[in-house]
Order: C-alpha cells, then structure tokens, then sequence
C-alpha cells in the first residue's frame, strides 16, 4: 500500500508511505514546533535526530508522546498535536532546555534572529520552573568562528553540516549526560582542527552557540579614522540577499541600495568585488586554456582537471584532506584576494595613497573570507590584502546600527576604476557561475570566435553534482560542478582513483554555492530562500550588458596599464598563490 | 581432533567424550580419584580462586593423591568465593565455600583424606534441567 | 577414611545463626559425646540451605532426613530417636502445606530448592576452556537438530512456542523477533548478542559467558539459521576480559570442530562469530545504540522504528538478543516448547536469572522459574537480610526499574506483575534494602547512575534528569520544600512522555517508585527536616547533653572543625553552624553525652 490515511487533529490526511507526521500535518496546514529538525528541500540535507522533543505529538494508543519530526504516518493513525498533554510536554521541555541556557539575550549575537529565542516565545515561557546547574565551558575563538559553548542545546545540526554535508568531521557531539557537547574532538580549539572555516555550522545554528566573528568595531574605527582611506568592496551574492536584513522578500536584488548605504556609511570608495571576479576568469581561464593546450599537445604531466580556487574553505579542505592533490586546482587567488592586491598597488598608486594609509574592507557572504584575508601569504609587510571582511549580517547590523533606512535609499552606482563588472562576475556568487564565466571567456579566447549562446543551462541547477560537456568548436570539453564539500571529496576521490574525465571542475563549499554562503542571512531551513537568490544573480547577469569578463573594459585597462597579460610575471606575483600541505 | 561432519558424527562425539569423562573420573583407581572443581569467573578470581586452585594442585601433588583439578564458571554463590566442588569417588558432590589456603589443608586432610565433612559446606539448592 | 556412619548437617547461614544454630550443634554434640557416638556420627555447619522461612535446618545424612525449625531443646531428642534408634522424628519434619503430610523426601528433598538453572545450566559444571564437556552435556545438539531435521520455519515456531521472552530488559517474543528478521528480505543479515551488561549490581550474562560460552555461540548459529545470516557478532564490554578470552577460545576450538564456519555438520550451512568490544556504556545496551557504536560512531540510540529488524548493522536486517535469551535456545530446541513452558507463568514462561545484591545474606546469581515470589528469592534463596534487619525494599530492573516494598513481597515475579507494580524485570538486578536505606538517597543514587549513563542526545534526559537530580539532592541536604515532591512527579511524567530511548523513558521510574511506596519518607525530608533512615547527613544534628557531659574535652580535641566549644569540666556545646556531622564526637564520647537527632 503505497498511500496512507490517517487523521491529524481530528482532520482526515492521505500521505504517501513513508511520510512523517510532521510532514503531513504541514500538508493541511497544521505547523508542529520544532527545534532541532531541519530540513533543506532539494539540496539533499535533513538534520533528523529527534533529540529536542519539542515536536512531540499525541498519538492515540500510544504509551509515550511521539516526535512528529520521526515519526512515520501509518494507517488508521489518530494525531492530536497541541493537546494539553501534549502542549504541557513540549513547555517543560523547552523550559528544561532554557534551563541550561545563559540568558544573555541582551547582548548576544543571535537575539532577534535565534530559532530558540522565537520557540520560547510561541510556546509562551515565563518562568523557569527546574533551575539548576548551567554547563559552562570555555569560549573558542578562531580567526572567522566563535563558538560559545554554553548556547548549544544539541540540536546537532551543525554535527550534520559539518560530517554529513561537508565531510570534514570537526564538529560532533562529546561527553555523555548533561556534559554532553558539540564540540571538535578532545575539545580542542577550531583552530587546531581541520575546519574550513565554511561557516554552514554557524548558518544552521539555532542559537547563538556558533557566530562569526564579529568585526563591525574594527571597520568603525577605520571609519572613524580621518587618516585613513577606506575602500570597500562587495561580493556577488551579497546583493542578493541583504535585503532579507530589512525584511525584503528572500532574491530581492539590492545593488544600487547597497552601494548607497556604503556610502553613507563613509567608505570613500565603493567598489565590486565582480569586477576581481572578471580579473579571476581572465587569470584562471587562461591558466585553463594553457593547461588544455599543453594537453592537447601530448604533455603527460599537465594537471587536469583544473579546479576552481575561489572559495577559501575549499581551499582550506583540500590543505588539509587532499594535500598531494595541491598542484590540481587553480593557483589564480580568490577575487577578494585578487581586489586587495590590486587595490593596495594599482589603486593606491592611481589614488596617491600609501598602503598603510588605504584599508580595504570586503562586504563577504562567507566567514572563511575573514580566515582568508588573514592569510600570511596575503601580506606585505604584515600589512594585509584585505583589512576587514565583514558578513552580509555584519553589515546589515551596520546599516541598522547607523539609522539607515535601507528600503528608502536611491539606487547608486558602483565607483570606478574597480566598480564596474560583467555580467560573468555576477553569477560567481552560485553554484556553477563560476565555471560558466569561465566558459564564456575561455570559449572565446580559444576559438577565437564569439559565442552563440550565454546562458549555458547545463551548467546551472542545485544538483550536488552537476556535469556537462561544451562544445568549444569542436573540442568537446568537460566540466563538473560541486557545491558542499562532501560532493567535492566525491569529485576528488575521482581524481585520485584516475577515473575523472573533466577538464575543469569548480567547486563551492557551500550548498548553492556563495549565496548560501555562512555569512548569508539565516535562511532558517528553508531552501527556497536560495532558489531565489540564486534567480536574483541570473537576472542581474541577464541585464548587464557587458556579460563576458573579458569584454570588461576596466579590465582591459588594467591589463594595459598595469599587469601586462594574464598570467604575466606582474601577474604572477599579485594574482596568483601556493597551497600549503596542512597535514 | 578433526571437524565434525554431521548430527550423527556429533551425536557419537557426545557419547565417546561422556565415556571419556567418566573413565577419567575412575581411572585406573577408580576408589580413589578425586575430582576438584575451582569456581573460576571473574568473582572467583577476584576473590583468589587462582591461588587457590594453584594451591589445590601443590597440595594434593605432594600428597600423592590421585585427583583432577579442572576449573568451572560461576556456581552463583558469590558470597562464598572462591568456591569448590569436591567429589569423591561414588559419593555426591560436595561445595564448599570461602576455599582459602587453610581451608584448602582442611579440606584434603579432613574430607578427601578421610571424608570426615568439615563446616562451610554450601547446600546445592537448585535443580538442573535433568532433574 | 574414618567410618562416620552419620553426619549431622546444620544450617549455618546468617538467618539460622540467628535462631542459636550454634547453640544446637553444642547441644548435638553434647549428647553425641552422653551417648559415646564421636566416631560415628560428626557434626558440620554449612552455608546457607536456603530455606530460612523454616530454620534451623538440621539434615541428617545418609537418609537426607531434612528437619526444620529446629530448636536447641530438640537435638537430645534427634540424636536419641534418629541417631541411636534410627527413627526419625516427625514433629520435626517438614509439613506439606498442600497434602498436610509430613515430608522426609530422602530423594534429595527437591522440595526447598526453588531454583531451577536452565540459562546457567552449565555454569559451574563444565570446564568453559574445554569443548568436550560442553558436549557431553548436550552442546551443539540443538543446532545440529536444527540444521539437520527441522526447517528455519519449524525452529523458530518451537522458539515462539516456546514463550521465550527477550531477558535483557525488554521482554519482547524472542521468537517472533526472529521470524520478524528472517521475514525481511536482504542478501546480508547480521546475528548480534548483545553482552553490553551495564545494570548496576547484574553480573549474570558476564558469568554465562564465563561459564558456558558454548551455549551462547550455539545459539547464535542457531538463530543465523532460523533468521537467514551467515555472520554473528557479540558486542562485549572491554570491561570482561575473562568472558572475552573464554568466547575466543570458545569460538576456535568450535571452529576447529567445524561447529562454526563452513559447511557446519556437512548441512551446507555457513556461520561466523566475530567480537566487538565496546566501551561500557550503559546507554550501548539499547539496540540501536550498541548498532552505532558497532559501526564506529557515537554510542546513542536512534528513533525505532525502523527497527534492527529491518535496518541494523551496517543497515542490514540484525537480530539482536541479550546473552540470557540466547543461553535459553539450546535447551528449548532439545527439550521442546512444552517443556520449556511448563515452567513459569501464563505470559512468562521459563526461568529468570537474577543478581541478589545489596542488604542480602546469600549474595549470589540465582535462576528460578517465572512466578517465584520476591519473598521466596530474598528469604528462601537469598536467606533473607543482612545482620537480622528489617526489609525495607528491593529494586528491581536497574535504574530503569522501581522499589518494591512489603506489600509485593507475594507477588509473583512476571514481566508484567512487575510493570503492574511500577518496577520492571529489566535484565535481573535485584538490590535488596533494608531499614538503614533512606530511599530518597536510593532515588538519587540511580538518578546519579542514569546521569552519567545518559547519552546527552535529547533533552528530557540530558537536562531533566539533572534537575530531577538536583532535587533530590536539594531534598537530601534538607533544603528542600514541600512543592519539589509535585515537582519531581510532574518532571517525572514528561521525561517518561517524551525522552527517546527506553533508558530516558524509565529512568525517572526509581523517583516515581520511591514516591508512590514511600512518600512519608519523603515528606519527613521536606516538612520535618528528617531523615527516618539516618543516612542524610545534612538532617542529622549532633548536640551535647549539658547533664551528661564532664567535660572531658575528648570530643572538643577531636572535632575535626573546630566546632565544639566549653571550658575544662564544664558542659561543651557544638556550633550547628560549623558542625559537618562527621560523627567523631558521637564515637569519643565515653558517657553518652551527644545525642543524634
């Protein structure tokens, strides 16, 4: 029998087999409270371990409560799910988990945006009735993660991000009892661990237990700072979803907004980081194309395939998981690395500003961004890069912070000479814009003719792992796509078994690529919210009408001026990077 | 020993290993062998059953009598360990408990030398599933 | 050999003790020694009979003459009439209660042995290191019955006939746990014994394992045959190293015997055992949580279903039995489903192995049929309670279970008596207290256990049972109120309503007992700051009584605080607010000057 019938609050349900109750209850509108379950729709990932027991139901002839999150429909069930027993249940279970929790609401990172704070709320808690003895321990600081221990109730969505998702397995629960804890193993530091940095445990947290760190104090005070030049650039997928900061529907685009609120915010200069993501393609497309020629030509040691190196935790995985394979991706820096470079040379020369005196902040959708930019090979005299990365939260705490009202601002532009981007630089923000920029580009250079088509559907989606083959002129050229880095180890455990045949691969830490990034407003579970940011990325590139990064004239004008061609010796030593064996 | 190939092979390894045993038990001075079983679980062994045991051996070794020392599983009286279960020849099992090094001495010089029984014998309360 | 033609055996057992067995034997021998019989009759003390509701216990032997409630003024006439005349006493005899007829069964006298060893059948008889004398009982009968006479089919019908439930704690058919298992259609399917014995003060799958670990590894093929698998596993605690060796040696010497591995008994028949150990965690004891901690990750159970049955080890259909159950299956395979359930109860057939600890004489692994009171176990088996106090309760089912008191004593032990009374068979325990327990420290004492056991995975018992902890704790220390009794009920209810796994569902169970049967005590904690017991020390107050103290200054140089104050021959006073109640001044004090209150 594949269909069930069953009543929920005396109202009849058909299911299919194998449906939960929580399920079936949303199907007729009915919404259970949960806490630790969490489900993204599409991509694949559900954190399931019935372990809060707020979701407990009533289920007639049924000794115990039920959770509804695990709980399978089965036919002729009877459901009541906000019983007195039932609501009873659930209100001593929340106040024994609040029981445990510091109440440092007024001052913690996640007030106003914490799933545990709004469950408190609707289930109406006034008082803790069970005191006792709260857990304590120590606050763990990393260069891009906080982890406030003491918030965790055990939720364990982070333990499925980070082992499940991203196979990098630093976070799992530890100790037994009421000392149990989601924690790196032996309760070491994260950075003495091999997190990436990807931020998604911090994305899924329902508390404030995870954060990133917060580094709006120090931009203020470059801010504040009447010696110093501050520039700021924004990435891709930030404009696609800071509106959600100010209550805008999830895919609203905000660029002309966002420039406008940087700017009275006071940074001197508001710049794109699409325009280094334009740099990136002219860089890493060329490094492409030389590897493939060099291939085609018969040369056996050439690495292929080629793999993106954008994204920071990407890089940070395969330091630590896949060192040998350290010579396989793209040695081209991350567009905000390329931004910094540029800026604190061919900017400052052109603004007459010495590099001590310019700060560069990086308005990020991620939280390795901040691990990145603080990279020792980023430096020049222990002067860094990129100053500052701030979260797309970050700044929408900053704006807020600084009375702007953000939905009323006129729409601006970027500032020049490293504001303007291509339509390619756009779409670097999802899964797949990345390697599809590439294409357009690479095409191009390659065959030396211009290309019939833009949009490369093939290349787009929310599939895990996605694959394609282009036709560059007869030249039939592979390319896969991961985005989560445990469809990344799948890709590279390809690579090392000899069975790969794709020329290029990118791949994304975070599921959607960065406009799921861990920096991103909380998305709460649910998936659609990326869906429609991911849309927004595609509109904006569909309106630009430079969407080739090589057709990007300031480009072109960098090269000219200042780097030569890519991959130019200049280039070389600015745009380019080493990976290190972190074993 | 080889494997066994079937039921009736098994059957028949039954029979052979009971003979055995039993031709252990009586030997070829069938009046005298005595058989001394040591309760050697882990609360036996907590509470000396190796000493015990290893005494049990020495002893009757070095007066010459003829007997088979095997160890056991828990008989259940943990109060009482170590435990031993003394038969003497045509008679019944008899356990005794808190079996130290003295009572070791008693036991062979006052029950199996001459079957006098000594206190801090255990009655078997139970009954197995041949009974 | 000296020639005694008689031996006079006396109960020397605590409870018989009591009752001037020693006084007896005194007499026993005096009129020995009247008669001029020291070389033919001797008298030995032994342990305990077991049947302390009617000593002392004389037993005459030869004869097996069993005489009972035997009082120091009877030995002239046993030693007269028995031993001289040989005719045996009847007024001494054990009265039938149901034929009124005197008993002198010189068979062995069956009647007072209570226990029937089914699961422990060869525990203590057979060398375990020796396969030989494992099959010269049986061993390895039943499987090859099985293999070579009867279908999968027809085996587990007899095991469900059978009436076996499972004995780790649960209860479940073990039959139709099987045929549930071989009914799940897959190309790879798992046997798992599970010997993750964690309840504190049970130790008997450890001692079957011990002792008979053949038994164990026969039933495990068995049940591969029945259910379809062709691979065992055992996960054993670390903890037992002894059990560990035994089974390894256990397991090579069958596979040597091709009892194990290919082809068994040329029936065509493939099976394996292998070992995994775990780490003690109590929690591991839940199937599904002792699956994840055999896959290599964290010992915590997940929602059922689906169950083992259908998606275990590595995500195959497993069966999961505890060590007791399967011990049970040989037995039954060879002797039959009737014989089996015509020992036990209606819904409870067979034996139960139990673990007697606590304020109990005869400390020790006991196995008696389904049905057997409490009172026969603690008084006829376990010869009742230490040093002649009074029973109080006893705890059954671990930190899982519930105290039972006075009132259950008659209740005839089942899976579903127990349940009906608020405890629980669980996988055997049984800690006996008596009059010295304060039972709102007993409580407290398995919330601490269950504390530390619990996985941490959901809330109610990660963070209920700490606070219902913490209360009782409260309660303890005489800071509690009379509100927290409601509290630990109302706490009690959702935990049991909400947690996960069976151990967060019970583990309020030992609060929720202690409540219901003791609930004076429990108001005497929170409304009269006592503690009936004597145990909490917070609620004991030591004073001086000024008339009786000399001054002596004994207690004033040994309190360990300084808390006793007074001048030389004058009367001393404690400071309650200093006193730790350590109780050094109430032992110094040579004349009775300091009280306890």
């Amino acid at each position: 029998m594949d269909t069930i019938n069953l009543t929920i609050d005396h109202k009849p349900v058909v299911v299919k087999k194998g449906t939960t109750i929580l399920e079936a209850a949303s199907g007729i509108g009915i919404d259970i409270p949960t806490l630790c379950h969490m489900k993204l729709e599409d991509l694949n990932i559900e954190n399931k371990p019935g372990g809060c027991r707020i979701c407990v139901v009533e289920v007639n002839g049924r000794r115990n409560l039920a959770p509804a999150c695990c709980t399978e429909a089965n036919d002729g069930m009877e459901v009541n799910t906000h019983s007195m027993r039932v609501i009873n249940a659930r209100r001593t279970v929340m106040e024994l988990i609040l029981s445990d929790h510091p109440f440092d609401c007024l001052v913690c990172a996640k007030s106003g945006n914490c799933d545990l704070q709004d469950m408190a709320h609707r289930l109406g808690i006034r008082e803790i009735h069970y005191k006792g003895e709260q857990s304590t321990y120590r606050e763990d600081t990393s260069p891009a993660i906080i982890r406030e221990v003491d918030k965790c109730i055990m939720c364990r969505r982070c333990e499925t991000m980070c082992n499940e998702v991203q196979t990098v397995g630093v976070l799992s629960a530890i100790n037994r009892g009421f000392q149990s804890v989601v924690s790196p193993a032996f309760e070491m530091n994260l950075d003495h661990s091999v997190c990436t940095y990807c931020g998604q445990c911090v994305a899924v947290c329902p508390t404030g237990a995870l954060t990133e760190v917060d580094e709006t104090g120090k931009v203020i005070r470059a801010l504040s700072d009447p010696t110093k030049t501050v520039i700021v650039q924004t990435a891709p997928a930030v404009r696609a979803a800071l509106g959600e900061e100010f209550g805008m529907e999830a895919g609203t685009l905000v660029t002309g907004k966002l420039v406008a609120a940087l700017k009275r915010l006071g940074f001197d200069y508001v710049f794109d980081t699409d325009f280094a993501a334009d740099l990136t393609i002219m860089e890493e497309g060329t490094e492409l194309l030389t590897r493939l020629q060099k291939h085609l030509d018969g040369d056996k040691d050439v690495k292929l395939p080629i793999l993106t190196s954008c994204c920071p935790a990407w890089v940070k995985f395969f330091e630590h998981q896949f060192p040998e394979m350290k010579d396989i991706p793209s040695t081209a820096r991350s567009p905000q690395q390329m931004f910094g470079a540029i800026a604190k040379t061919y900017l400052a020369d052109k603004l007459g500003v010495k590099r001590e005196d310019l700060v560069v902040v990086s308005i990020m959708p991620c939280v390795a961004k901040k691990y990145e930019c603080g990279r020792d090979e980023f430096k020049t005299n222990d002067n860094p890069d990129v100053d500052y990365a701030i979260t797309t939260r970050e700044l929408g705490a900053l704006i807020k912070l600084s009375s702007i009202d953000f939905k009323a601002l006129p729409n601006e532009d970027f500032d020049h000479p490293l504001g303007e981007s291509s339509g390619a630089g756009v779409i670097f923000g999802t899964t797949g814009g990345v390697i599809e920029a590439a294409v357009r580009t690479a095409y191009e250079v390659h065959t030396q003719k211009e290309l019939p088509r833009l949009d490369f559907d093939e290349l787009r989606g929310m599939e895990g792992i996605r694959e394609a083959t282009i036709d560059f002129n007869g030249l039939p050229i592979k390319i896969g796509i991961a985005h989560g880095l445990g469809n990344a180890r799948k890709l590279l455990e390809d690579i090392q078994a000899g069975k790969s045949e794709f020329h290029a691969i990118e791949i994304m830490s975070c599921p959607g690529g960065c406009i799921g990034g861990g920096g991103q407003p909380y998305h709460h579970g649910n998936a659609d919210v990326l869906k429609k940011r991911q849309m927004a990325l595609y509109t904006e590139d569909r309106n630009k009408t430079i969407r080739k990064s090589h057709e990007n004239p300031y480009i072109v004008k960098l090269y000219e001026e200042f780097l030569g061609k890519p991959m130019s010796e200049k280039a070389h030593h600015l745009l380019h990077t080493e990976y290190f064996d972190r074993t | 020993m080889g494997k066994i190939k079937s039921l009736a092979d098994l059957r028949k390894m039954k029979e052979e290993v009971q003979t055995k045993i039993k031709l252990r038990e009586t030997s070829n001075h069938p009046e005298q062998v005595v058989q001394v079983k040591v309760g050697m679980a882990t609360c036996g062994i907590a509470s000396g059953a190796k000493e015990t045991m290893k005494f049990f051996i020495e002893e009757l070794e070095q007066e010459a009598i003829d007997a088979v020392v095997t160890q056991t599983g828990c008989m259940g009286y943990c109060y009482a360990e170590p435990t031993v279960e003394v038969t003497l020849p045509k008679k019944d099992p008899v356990v005794f408990g808190h079996v130290d090094k003295e009572k070791v001495h008693e036991i062979i010089n006052s029950y199996i030398k001459r079957g006098e029984l000594i206190d801090g014998i255990i009655p078997v309360n139970f009954k197995t599933i041949d009974d | 050999m000296t020639d005694y033609k008689m031996h006079l055996l006396i109960c020397g057992g605590t409870g018989c003790k009591a009752s001037e067995s020693d006084e007896i034997k005194n007499r026993l021998n005096q009129f020995i020694e009247k008669h001029g019989l020291e070389d033919d009759v001797q008298v030995v003390m032994t342990g305990c009979f077991g049947f302390c509701e009617k000593g002392p216990i004389v037993k005459v032997l030869p004869d097996n003459t069993f005489y009972v409630q035997v009082k120091p003024s009877d030995a002239e006439e046993i030693i007269k009439e028995h031993v001289v005349k040989g005719r045996p006493v009847p007024r001494l005899l054990y009265t039938d209660p149901k034929s009124e007829k005197h008993v002198s069964d010189s068979k062995g006298m069956d009647f007072y042995k209570k226990q029937i060893r089914v699961a422990l059948r060869n525990c203590g008889f057979i060398n375990p290191e020796n396969i030989d004398e494992c099959i010269a009982r049986d061993g390895y009968q039943a499987l090859g019955k099985c293999l070579t006479e009867m279908t999968p089919e027809e085996a587990i019908k007899e095991v469900k006939d059978s009436g076996l439930r499972g004995r780790g704690g649960g209860g479940f058919p073990t039959g139709l746990k099987w045929e549930i298992t071989r009914n799940v259609e897959n190309d790879q399917k798992y046997v798992v014994c599970n010997a993750d014995e964690g309840d504190p003060g049970a130790f008997m799958d450890r001692s079957i394992l011990e002792g008979d670990p053949h038994s164990v590894i026969e039933a495990m093929a068995i049940c591969g045959y029945c259910i379809g698998a062709d691979t065992g596993l055992v996960y054993i605690r670390a903890e037992y190293p002894l059990a560990i060796q035994r089974l390894k040696v256990a397991i090579r010497q069958a596979e040597e015997y091709g009892l194990l591995g290919e082809d068994i008994l040329g029936t065509g028949f493939n099976f394996r055992i292998e070992l995994r150990y775990g780490a003690g965690a109590f929690v591991c004891g839940e199937e599904t949580a002792l699956i994840h901690s055999m896959e290599g990750l964290r010992g915590e159970p997940t929602f059922k279903p689906p169950f083992p049955s259908v998606s275990g080890y590595m995500g195959k259909p497993t069966n999961v039995n505890n060590v007791e159950t399967l011990a049970n299956i040989p037995v039954i395979i060879n002797k039959g489903a009737a014989w089996f359930s015509s020992i036990g109860t209606e819904k409870s057939k067979g034996t139960k192995v139990f673990a007697l600890a606590g304020k109990i004489n005869n400390v020790g692994l006991i196995e008696v049929p389904m049905g057997t009171t409490l009172r026969e176990v603690i008084y006829d088996i376990g010869g009742g309670i230490k040093d002649g106090k009074e029973f109080k309760a006893v705890q059954t089912g671990g930190p899982s279970g519930g105290c039972l008191t006075k009132e259950h004593l008659d209740i005839p032990i089942d899976y579903d008596n127990l349940l009906a009374v608020g405890s629980m068979m669980g996988s055997g325990g049984m800690i006996v207290m008596d009059e010295d327990d304060c039972m709102v420290s007993i409580a407290k004492f398995y919330l601490d256990f269950t504390l530390e056991e619990s996985c941490g995975k959901c809330t109610p018992c990660r963070v209920g049972n700490k606070r219902l902890y913490e209360i009782l704790d409260k309660i303890t220390q005489g800071k509690g109120e009379a509100e927290d009794i409601e509290r630990l009920k109302e706490l009690s209810f959702v935990i049991k309503d909400t947690a996960l796994c069976g151990l967060g569902q019970t583990s309020p169970n030992p609060v929720l007992s202690t409540i219901s049967n003791f609930e004076n005590e429990y108001l005497a904690h929170v409304v009269d700051g006592k503690c009936p017991a004597g145990q909490c020390k917070s609620l004991l107050r030591y004073d001086i009584l000024e008339e009786m103290c000399t001054g002596c200054t004994l207690c004033f140089r040994n309190c360990p605080v300084g808390a006793i104050t007074g001048e030389r021959r004058q009367p001393h006073y404690i400071d309650q607010s200093l006193c730790i109640k350590c109780g050094v001044c109430y032992e110094k004090c040579k004349f009775n000057a300091v009280i306890l209150t």
